[in-house]
């Protein structure tokens, strides 16, 4: 799949859920699925600046991919990583940089967080779209 | 009198009619508002004060002859004396309006700092609010004057002796507070005050937590300082109060000086105005201290002592019932404690638990509480923070209680 149709996948499973109880039971269940970081990737420069979670992000490249690893100390933190994962994850810098990542919006994720917890969903993905071109750089 | 009796005195769903936004509906659900500690929701007698201000009343004080100034320069200074009532101040030009707490402190950290030499020391105690350690480091790093600090124990009680131990000759000032935001800890503060003056020591209470929740007597503590903000205690934010002993508040030097603060000006030489006034710079928030004394009025008529016993029921409630959630742990356990309940729950980030109970509409803190080297004290990264208002009610809690057991089970 490519990055768009993952972001229309992950927008239609969220309007199957009536009300935001069910959309985290949802992004908690992502959270636990989250490939988690290697212990030793756990340090303070790979920490990304949110508010009250601690939020972890290591990436590498591989065959023109990229390949995210992450972890929060927060479930629901680790589960909205886990969606930009699911989006991101796997694809080539260019595809990263491309991404509209409008499912943030169109879920109602953008609307229903806090502008402090969206800020840091923001803050992510901005992370990830600079390691993106970090990498293209280096190509 | 026992507790009981005493609780009838109050009707809470009455009380809370007064409270427009207790009516409110958040996500779906009836509002649940634990988080008075951060700030507390205000009364309609507050909000029509502050209403019949801006539609009837508004002009500026203390400047003009019309008769709109007159009247709500009275108002203010009526206002003044209100609180000077509530406090028990000796005179009204011992309090002088503030922005809040964190200003009152500043403003004497400011002013008292400006005698400090280096090596001279201050002493905090380990359960400051950041607007209680931050003036002080900041000075004494001015300064090169030392922050010292009182520790507490394992319950969150100050650890007296310690304390004694810690006053030396280059104690300047002491500055407490009197109850801790995050663990519920009552200091003893009178105390704190006899020991401190027993060396001519001066002592500044930060009343934050206090005000709202106990009869505040500065005379009786003999307090040289205590401050507080009006939106803890049902009044309006922006303003607050800082209480100083009149020979204090002749001493010190000024503050922020401009318009308000003078007798004559003149570039060659400035005759500065008497106390209050000479702390009060600028047009004040006079909505605020309108405000504020209509909160004060509510308060009274409520009764500071009724307040005091059914808030008090409402924690050893709520202590009761949240102890027995498994694995529940509450951090702040001395002795003397207002309503405030801090948490953790193994396994569980506060952030996760706070943001679940938002959304069955109860309304909780959760983070450091601007009181981080509490968290460092016990190796936590947060806690949730419950904190208990006289209009909260014990089925409140009870939902609190399912609210947490449903949030655990989602997220364990
Ligand atoms: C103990 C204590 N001190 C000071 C403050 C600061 O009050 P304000 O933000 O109103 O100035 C607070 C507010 O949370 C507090 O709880």
């Amino acid at each position: 799949m490519n990055i768009q149709e993952i972001e229309t996948e992950i927008i239609e499973e969220f309007s199957l859920f009536e009300d935001w109880m069910g959309k985290y039971e949802h992004i908690i269940e992502m959270g636990k699925s989250l490939p988690v970081i290697a212990e030793r990737y756990k340090t303070d420069e790979r920490l990304i600046k949110g508010c009250q979670s601690k939020v972890w992000l290591h990436s590498e490249m591989k065959e023109g991919k990229i390949f995210f690893s992450a972890d929060s100390d927060a479930i629901i933190t680790k589960g909205l990583i886990a969606m930009v994962m699911r989006v991101l994850n796997e694809h080539s810098p260019d595809e990263i940089l491309d991404a509209k990542m409008d499912f943030v919006e169109k879920t109602g994720l953008k609307e229903h967080l806090s502008p402090t917890r969206a800020n840091g969903l923001v803050n992510m993905i901005k992370q990830m779209k600079l390691d993106a071109l970090a990498y293209k750089a280096k190509v | 009198m026992n507790l009981k009796e005493k609780h009838s005195a109050l009707d809470i769903q009455k009380i809370r009619k007064d409270f427009p936004i207790l009516s409110r509906k958040v996500n779906g659900k009836s509002l649940i508002y634990l988080d008075s500690g951060a700030t507390a929701q205000k009364p309609k007698q507050v909000i029509d004060a502050i209403t019949k201000y801006y539609s009837e009343q508004n002009a500026n004080i203390h400047r003009g002859v019309h008769t709109l100034s007159q009247e709500i320069t009275s108002a203010y200074e009526n206002a003044r004396a209100t609180i000077q009532k509530h406090i028990n101040a000796k005179h009204t030009h011992e309090i002088i309006f503030t922005s809040g707490t964190t200003e009152s402190i500043n403003l004497v950290a400011t002013t008292f700092g400006k005698w400090l030499k280096p090596g001279d020391e201050i002493l905090v105690t380990a359960m400051e609010h950041h607007s209680n350690i931050l003036p002080w480091q900041q000075l004494c790093e001015e300064k090169s004057a030392v922050l010292k600090v009182i520790p507490i124990n394992e319950k969150g009680e100050l650890l007296l002796d310690e304390y004694k131990k810690l006053i030396s000759s280059e104690t300047k000032l002491i500055s407490i507070t009197h109850v801790s935001n995050t663990l519920g800890t009552i200091n003893p503060v009178k105390e704190i005050i006899s020991i401190a003056h027993a060396k001519n020591i001066p002592v500044l209470v930060d009343g934050a937590q206090a005000i709202p929740h106990m009869r505040i007597n500065v005379q009786d503590l003999d307090t040289d300082f205590y401050c507080f903000s009006g939106h803890k205690v049902y009044g309006p934010t922006g303003v607050g109060i800082l209480y100083g002993k009149e020979q204090w508040l002749r001493k010190l030097p000024n503050y922020q000086v401009g318009g308000g603060t003078i007798k004559t000006v003149s570039f060659a030489k400035t005759e500065y105005a008497d106390i209050p006034l000479r702390f009060e710079a600028g047009t004040p928030n006079i909505e605020g201290g309108i405000g504020l004394a209509a909160a004060i009025d509510y308060v009274n008529e409520i009764g500071l002592e009724n307040i005091s016993v059914y808030e008090h029921e409402l924690l050893e409630y709520a202590t009761k019932k949240l102890s027995a959630i498994e694995g529940l742990k509450i951090i702040g356990t001395a002795k003397n404690k207002a309503s405030v309940i801090s948490f953790v729950i193994h396994g569980i980030h506060p952030y996760d638990m706070g943001i679940i109970l938002d959304q069955l509409g109860i309304a909780v803190r959760t983070g450091h509480h601007c009181t981080q080297p509490i968290m460092d004290k016990f190796g936590l990264k947060g806690t949730v923070r419950v904190s208990l208002a006289f209009y909260n009610t014990k089925e409140e809690i009870n939902k609190l209680v399912k609210g947490i057991i449903k949030a655990k089970e989602m997220l364990k």
